[in-house]
């Protein structure tokens, strides 16, 4: 009986956690001028529930990280990512969050992923606001099948 | 555009002033470039700056080159820009600079705004600047070894301040 009543709250944990996701924009590029879009009424993100916005680590828990990412920035985004409480999510906007794009250079970190865990990536440069919430959707369902680690699972 | 007036103007009194450090002069396109000594660059400069006629009171820019197997008489310059608001004039200096550790006076006493400008030379290329009251790196971070720009730099050497995930 009590393993049905964990698993049931489990469930509802996550549907609540999925459908209000708190995002911290850490916007450095054009990425996040597509990013003031995808929150704008034209796309309006509030419609997955997603819309609260919020400039302080403690009070988001989805890191949407939108442009180049350089090694002198690099402790600050570690440090903001640290800040925030768990359950925490990551999403990689654009080619340069993703692997550095174009600066295949001496000063551009070649992919957060070389220091923050990243749950979804987002091609493009900068990525339509359409790919981001397609991100958005995919991190909803991971969220509902349990998370990363047992996406990755299986 | 400076016109052929005031470039010949500009010329003749450099030529004047300073007859043994004007190496060169050429006009691109309508803009006037002065090769000089790099010897004499901060007192040209205060010239510049402060002669009635040539009135240079901004600096726009100063760039450091670096011109490894470019077949060139040195290996660094120096590239100086100036304008004046004034008489809407400007001049491009440049000085060779010789030594495998470049150096050249630093002409932040004449402009303030020269002193973010060589800073970056200094980060980029390893130019130094003499009696520069802050030559630290502007560009990259305090933990950056090297010079970027330079030619022999490998683009692809980095140096992370954070350490990689496992």
């Amino acid at each position: 009986m009590e393993n049905i009543f964990t698993t049931q709250l489990d469930k509802l944990i996550s549907w609540g956690q999925r459908n209000s996701l708190w995002p911290l924009p850490f916007g450095t590029a054009c990425c996040a001028i597509e990013f003031m879009s995808f929150v704008s009424s034209h796309y309006d993100v509030a419609r997955f529930g997603a819309e609260v916005v919020r400039f302080s680590p403690r009070q988001s828990d989805l890191m949407i990280v939108a442009g180049t990412i350089t090694d002198k920035l690099a402790p600050a985004l570690k440090k903001i990512y640290d800040q925030m409480c768990e359950p925490k999510w990551v999403i990689s906007m654009g080619a340069c969050a993703s692997s550095g794009g174009f600066y295949r250079a001496y000063h551009v970190m070649q992919g957060i992923d070389e220091i923050i865990p990243v749950d979804v990536y987002v091609p493009g440069c900068p990525p339509a606001p359409e790919s981001l919430f397609d991100a958005l959707l995919k991190l909803q369902e991971m969220i509902k099948k349990g998370g990363r680690e047992k996406v990755l699972r299986g | 555009m400076t016109s052929n007036v005031e470039q010949k103007v500009i010329v003749k009194k450099l030529k004047s002033m300073f007859p043994e450090s004007i190496l060169e002069v050429t006009d691109f396109r309508g803009d006037l470039q002065i090769l000089v000594d790099r010897e004499k660059i901060l007192e040209i400069c205060r010239y510049l700056k402060t002669d009635k006629e040539l009135n240079f009171n901004m600096l726009l820019d100063v760039c450091g080159v670096d011109y490894l197997q470019m077949n060139s008489q040195a290996r660094f310059a120096v590239v100086y820009h100036m304008y004046s608001l004034n008489k809407k004039h400007r001049v491009r200096l440049k000085a060779f600079l010789n030594d495998d550790t470049p150096v050249v006076e630093s002409v932040c006493s004449i402009w303030k705004s020269a002193n973010w400008f060589e800073r970056e030379a200094y980060d980029l290329f390893g130019i130094q600047f003499k009696n520069h009251p802050n030559l630290k790196r502007i560009l990259t971070h305090p933990n950056f070894h090297g010079h970027p720009l330079r030619k022999d730099y490998d683009s692809t050497k980095r140096h992370p301040q954070v350490e990689r995930r496992k």
